[in-house]
């Protein structure tokens, strides 16, 4: 696309100026750097020494990079009385069913809302797409008396059940299937004798993939790097990452510190890089209409 | 075979007597009755959204007229607590302003700088494209990794702000920028920018992917000068609901600030400079258990929020013209 533009540029049918070439590069080169220095700084503070702490200025880059921080993380963590394959089985229990639950109960509902035109199926999805103005801080207090009284309070179910509910991931799903799923193949299926099910299961999931890979990250990256919700107190239904932030908050140290930071960062940021393509595509069709 | 004709006659048949015979009311029950799996299908979401998004907020209304410490039952109070809100409780308006401070930096800088951005972004070639793709969003998904901003500007002489500032002669001793009233707010919103190229910034990169390149051509041709009127008379139009998209997620993202301030800043930030509602009703709800007060102040923000998506939503449509 890019070497397309840059030929029609030389063609002068797209009016370029070199200056603003250069202000634009400029422009990103400086956000680049701001983007990209404190991310570069707290990687290179996981790997200093502890002798290399405490400079004046502090050095941008190490002299004798070390592993010691991400070791002695472990051993701090592994003298919690809980075991790290407790926190780490959480992490995955929790995600697995938070994920799962929202992929199918997401996907159902996109493909319902986007093809099967059910009456009431327009205020449904003016519904999700006002949904996404609702922030958590609104619902918080009601969730709390509502966890209260379905008793879900220190459980898994309270860790993902409520994700259930979040909307972006639909939002973006039914999105996509509205603008990559013709009408017409539906409706060939429907003529054929397809149940609305099968229509579901066989022909549409498998064309939205990347909507998929993105609602299913977007659900992971949130359970991920949801903090402690207070909801729950028992050490051994926390996860990983509510361990790793309470030793952040708890380490003197800012090695042990940076390190347990670069651990948590390098999932959902390898996450992405895999599948940046998909959720880019994905993205596309996020549009929202009035 | 068989099975096949039947159906093409039941549709035609159909199309038919809707048309023509029967009243709207009967068409729809007609329709509801026909495609019954699309509400078994949307049943499971339904129930979901009405449980923790529509009842949360009807709960958090009906509590805001009422007192209620969670052991008593509420006791209707009418407008006491919006009234008591407004006139007696000067945190509030402080938290008030804060808000609308960092909500009024913070969003329209994020929304811009993300737009700005993808846009530069876009005509780099593919590859460099997802370079400076992930190095612009890496840090909004990366959790916690705003605390590195922690180390930037440690209060001590070990922090790298004040290392250099030091060495290069401007300050004489380390200021503790986390606990300074002059420095915590802009720091906290330079942190916050830091982190908000997320999901809007994405869906820009991508929907300036979608615009239809023979608009562009078409539009040199019909005399667009520079790549600003490009953007103005072209790229935005074509890209509006992408960027009311964006718009929501940004104003969501704008007022929910406060685990930033609380991560850096500690809680309450010195002399409550950087306390904002979600502070405020986190205090009356944790700390003091006035569940009515809190669900006022949580009624206020929404109000907020949704007034901003609103006015962004009028905004918004007079793009291009």
């Amino acid at each position: 696309m890019a070497k397309k533009l840059r030929t029609r540029k030389h063609a002068v049918v797209l009016n370029r100026s070199v200056g603003g070439d250069t202000a634009i590069t400029i422009v990103l080169t400086i956000f680049g750097l701001f983007m990209f220095l404190p991310m570069y700084y707290l990687v290179i503070t996981a790997f200093k020494p502890i002798g290399e702490m405490f400079l004046t200025p502090p050095n941008f880059y190490v002299i004798k990079p070390t592993f010691q921080n991400f070791i002695d993380l472990f051993a701090s963590m592994t003298a919690t009385w809980v075991p790290i394959s407790r926190y780490a089985f959480n992490t995955i229990y929790i995600s697995l069913g938070a994920t799962f639950g929202c992929l199918i109960i997401g996907s159902m509902a996109a493909y319902a809302v986007s093809k099967v035109r059910f009456p009431g199926s327009r205020i449904v999805s003016q519904l999700i797409t006002y949904s996404l103005m609702i922030s958590s801080t609104v619902t918080g207090i009601a969730h709390f008396i509502i966890f209260v009284a379905l008793g879900w309070l220190n459980t898994y179910t309270i860790s993902i059940v409520p994700v259930w509910a979040s909307t972006l991931g639909l939002y973006l799903m039914k999105n996509f299937i509205d603008s990559t799923v013709p009408d017409s193949m539906i409706e060939a299926a429907r003529i054929e004798g397809c149940s609305e099910f099968r229509i579901y299961l066989t022909l549409v999931m498998p064309l939205v993939k990347p909507a998929w890979l993105t609602l299913m990250i977007t659900v992971f990256q949130s359970v991920w790097n949801a903090g402690a919700s207070g909801y729950v107190y028992s050490e051994n239904l926390k996860t990983f990452s509510e361990s790793i932030n309470n030793i952040i908050s708890a380490s003197g140290t800012q090695g042990a510190g940076s390190a347990a930071t670069v651990i948590m960062m390098s999932v959902p940021i390898i996450v992405f890089i895999i599948s940046q393509s998909k959720i880019v595509e994905t993205m596309g069709s996020s549009g929202m209409k009035d | 075979m068989s099975d096949n004709a039947v159906a093409v006659q039941e549709t035609q048949e159909e199309v038919y007597v809707s048309k023509t015979q029967v009243t709207r009311w009967q068409y729809t029950k007609r329709e509801m009755k026909k495609k019954w799996a699309g509400y078994v299908m949307v049943a499971p979401f339904f129930i979901m959204f009405m449980a923790f998004t529509v009842v949360p907020v009807a709960v958090s209304i009906l509590l805001s007229f009422t007192n209620f410490n969670m052991l008593e039952l509420p006791e209707i109070c009418w407008f006491d607590n919006y009234i008591r809100l407004f006139l007696e409780d000067d945190l509030f308006l402080t938290a008030f302003q804060n808000t609308l401070i960092f909500a009024i930096t913070t969003g329209p800088l994020s929304y811009i700088l993300s737009f700005l951005l993808a846009w530069f972004i876009n005509e780099l070639s593919p590859r460099m494209r997802s370079i400076v793709t992930f190095v612009f969003y890496g840090p909004s998904i990366s959790g916690s990794a705003y605390l590195v901003w922690k180390l930037i500007f440690q209060g001590d002489i070990y922090g790298l702000a004040n290392g250099f500032l030091m060495k290069m002669g401007l300050i004489s001793k380390p200021i503790v920028f986390l606990q300074n009233t002059t420095y915590i707010v802009p720091i906290c919103i330079v942190v916050s920018i830091w982190t908000s190229l997320g999901t809007a910034f994405l869906s820009f990169i991508a929907g300036l992917q979608g615009v239809d390149r023979s608009l562009y051509e078409a539009g040199a041709v019909d005399g667009v000068k520079n790549r600003w009127q490009e953007l103005w008379y072209i790229t935005l139009p074509s890209m509006k609901s992408i960027l009311m998209f964006g718009a929501v997620l940004s104003i969501t993202g704008a007022f929910g600030f406060g685990g930033i301030v609380n991560a850096l800043c500690g809680n309450p930030s010195t002399d409550y400079v950087a306390w904002t509602l979600q502070h405020h009703m986190a205090d009356y709800l944790g700390a003091r258990f006035e569940v009515g007060y809190a669900s006022c102040i949580s009624i206020v923000l929404f109000v907020l929020m949704f007034g901003a998506n609103i006015m962004i939503r009028n905004a918004l449509s007079k793009v291009g013209r």
